[in-house]
């Protein structure tokens, strides 16, 4: 056995290792590109990548430039996404609670669940058009079960003894849900929200490659029909980074919680 | 459970009724934003024996399936090892994970126009954006797996002079088993979603094709179908791997019951 399991590395040799690591991704995807071994036109070098992202934030592509394509992609997404919580939250500590409502939710929620977010897409446009309305409801349809079940799951493992003294002292319904049952339940419930914010996220950018007039997934289609690989390349970058600043701040949101002892 | 069950038939029943009334007698609902059960019914006959989007209900059916286990195969077959690699290695770890997390935030819907314009329009660019959308769950979990097993198994195993192989065949793989699968659960629906994304950016056949070319043609009736399908097909695979997985791992059912 080469390396045993147990054996950390030290901070040094991480650094070092994880140096070589990248270092030859970008070693041998420049290669490919430079050799000419695959054409320049389908992998351009990760040089030329960065320089059209920069070029991108200045000069205009498929009628915006690369901010202004993510600026109506993060709000869809904000709409979406604030929608998706907004519902799901109430009603998955609701259905936690009356047992009637969950024996009532749960067999549409679960007929409902094995559709792709993705699938909505034709009656999304049906329904709501392709501007804003449409991609909201497959962002929406993305956002919404992970912060339902984990605001259901919170509910429904909340220490017992808790509710018991609530109820004893004749705590009524709606105040059980709000100020026992929620703030039990918020580190279950913000988990939730990291996993919608990559769903939501994820099917906003699919919404926009099939309908859309405006924002990154839209801009990747049209960089997609001209054949301009390092305009498709650097949205990615820009849907990864953008994807990864939400998840930052909900993670920093999770500890936030974590530290106020909410949890 | 017997109660259970009794509302959630009535609850489903009652909204077949509702879905029933508010489209067909009581027209609440214009049958051009939401079809009628009529209009579902006829939409698959349709498609079923006269066939709709160049095919057939069934070959549709049988060309996604085909490329979800394609992608699916393809992307356990070399997430988990390297899950694995990942977990047991340290080194192998500090390689590869600073370049796993550059790519890792990509959704995997954004590699579908980069895999048209490599691969075209065919199966090829379909197994390719899959492959991308089930590596990341498997990877993770099988990494976690192998960290999550006890120390004192690996050092028993270890102690008792195991050869390699056999103690990466008995006691690397059995005990990261379980996360192993979820892992392959979670890649199964990233399989489906990615495939009907990819279907309906563009193809020729398969369920997202029958979507794409029913919201062009505004066939409320056809969408129906087309989602009643993905979602079946859904259930019924994870049904198949929640089965496979009780099957190869009946010690796990032993310390549940």
């Amino acid at each position: 056995m080469a390396t045993a399991q147990t054996t950390a590395l030290t901070r040094f040799q991480t650094l070092f290792l994880g140096t070589i690591g990248i270092l030859l991704f970008l070693g041998i995807w420049s290669g490919l590109s430079l050799s000419g071994l695959v054409p320049k036109q389908f992998l351009p070098t990760p040089f030329e990548i960065l320089s059209k992202f920069v070029q991108l934030l200045s000069t205009p592509f498929a009628g915006g430039t690369l901010q202004e394509h993510l600026l109506s992609s993060v709000l869809r997404f904000a709409y979406g996404f604030f929608l998706g919580a907004a519902i799901g939250i109430p009603l998955g500590l609701m259905i936690g609670w009356y047992r009637l409502l969950d024996e009532i939710v749960s067999p549409i929620f679960d007929a409902l669940r094995f559709i792709a977010p993705i699938a909505w897409v034709p009656f999304a446009a049906l329904w709501f058009g392709t501007g804003i309305g449409g991609p909201i409801l497959i962002i929406f349809a993305g956002a919404f079960p992970p912060c339902l079940i984990n605001a259901y799951r919170g509910a429904r493992f909340v220490n017992r003894s808790l509710i018991e003294a609530a109820q004893m002292l004749g705590t009524s319904n709606t105040r059980i849900i709000t100020e026992v049952l929620l703030p039990a339940s918020t580190a279950s419930i913000v988990a939730g929200l990291r996993v919608s914010a990559g769903l939501g996220w994820q099917s906003l950018i699919g919404a926009e490659l099939i309908v859309a007039s405006t924002g990154v997934g839209f801009m990747m289609v049209q960089a997609q029909l001209n054949i301009s690989t390092s305009i498709v390349m650097s949205a990615m970058l820009a849907i990864g980074l953008v994807g990864l600043c939400i998840d930052i701040i909900l993670r920093w949101v999770e500890a936030a919680v974590r530290r106020r002892g909410l949890a | 459970m017997k109660r259970r069950y009794a509302i959630g038939f009535l609850t489903i029943a009652t909204l077949a009724i509702f879905w029933f009334l508010a489209t067909g007698p009581l027209a609440l609902i214009s049958p051009g934003r939401f079809p009628s059960p009529p209009d579902v019914w006829a939409s698959l006959k349709q498609v079923s024996t006269k066939g709709y989007a160049n095919g057939l209900l069934y070959q549709h059916v049988l060309h996604s399936l085909k490329l979800v286990a394609l992608g699916f195969v393809v992307a356990i077959g070399t997430g988990v090892p390297l899950g694995l690699l990942m977990g047991w290695s340290r080194r192998a770890e500090a390689i590869i994970n600073p370049v796993f997390s550059i790519i890792r935030p990509i959704p995997p819907l954004a590699w579908i126009p980069l895999a048209i314009l490599w691969l075209g329009l065919g199966d090829a660019a379909k197994v390719m954006v899959i492959w991308f959308a089930a590596f990341v769950p498997s990877v993770i979990n099988s990494f976690t797996g192998v960290r999550r097993i006890e120390p004192y198994v690996i050092e028993a195993a270890r102690m008792l002079g195991t050869p390699r192989w056999r103690f990466v065949r008995e006691v690397l793989i059995p005990a990261a088993a379980p996360l192993i699968f979820t892992g392959m659960r979670l890649s199964l629906q990233a399989s489906w979603t990615t495939l009907v994304a990819a279907e309906l950016v563009g193809a020729l056949y398969g369920l997202g094709r029958i979507l794409n070319v029913a919201q062009q043609d505004i066939y409320p009736g056809m969408i129906f179908v087309g989602m009643a399908c993905v979602a079946i097909l859904g259930w019924a695979t994870t049904r198949l791997l929640a089965e496979v997985e009780t099957r190869s791992l009946p010690w796990i059912q032993m310390a549940r019951a």
